[in-house]
């Protein structure tokens, strides 16, 4: 797994929080630097790739692992 | 990226029904959209200081129950406390944020807030009881934003 710079877990949240916090969370980032996400909504992985799509933040990675759900985003 | 807008109109006053306004709208505020809601007739509730929403199954065939039970049953005294209180029990149980943590999301996030003037007047509502920072307006207010918006939904 690729470095990053700053953690967010959002496991046990439910649509739309991970996604808002990940959007707190990138805020206080500068860019160029990356947000690594654990969730465990099986919805926030179509909608990380919307996020990123819509944002134009780069999603870097996305993987499942032992029923989590792990996002690598690089802020724009 | 030109900065695209999401009109909402929020028209219902219930636990359920207050989710999908506040979920879409904070989500769209995330995802870079100016957002502005409109909210008449019950919706004004989910502008309340005190967001005490209920829900009930009366009226809703739609909504699941623990156990099958007769729609007389559902309309007795003291069922709504309670299916109020099952729902928000679940939704803690799954991870869904609360009302009050969605809406707090959306002011947070400069979600524009219009409370229907007219409905106010017509329920006697006082802006005491709502939060601040909501402004007020009518149908012309609200086309005012939703002519220029790229999606305008009704709930």
């Amino acid at each position: 797994m690729a470095n990053f710079d700053e953690e967010l877990d959002a496991s046990g949240l439910n649509c739309p929080m991970p996604i808002l916090k990940a959007k707190k969370a990138l805020a206080k980032l500068s860019g160029g630097q990356v947000l690594h996400i654990i969730a465990t909504d099986p919805g926030a992985v179509k909608d990380f790739e919307a996020f990123a799509k819509q944002t134009g933040n780069e999603l870097m990675e996305s993987r499942e692992e032992g029923g989590k759900f792990y996002f690598l985003i690089k802020k724009s | 990226m030109a900065e695209k807008r999401l009109a909402i109109i929020a028209t219902k006053g219930t636990l359920d029904w207050g989710y999908p306004p506040f979920i879409l709208a904070s989500t769209a505020a995330a995802l870079g959209y100016d957002v502005e809601v409109f909210f008449t007739f019950y919706g004004l509730n989910l502008l309340r200081k005190n967001l005490d929403l209920k829900v009930t199954s009366v009226g809703n065939p739609g909504m699941p129950m623990p156990m099958p039970m007769p729609v007389l049953l559902q309309a007795l005294p003291g069922m709504q406390s309670m299916m109020t209180m099952m729902m928000k029990q679940k939704m803690k149980k799954k991870g869904v944020a609360s009302l009050e943590e969605l809406r707090s999301l959306c002011i947070e996030a400069d979600v524009k807030m219009v409370a229907c003037q007219m409905t106010v007047d017509l329920f006697d509502m006082s802006p005491s009881e709502f939060i601040d920072g909501i402004e007020y307006g009518g149908a012309a207010t609200f086309f005012e934003f939703a002519g220029e918006s790229d999606i305008c939904l009704f709930i």
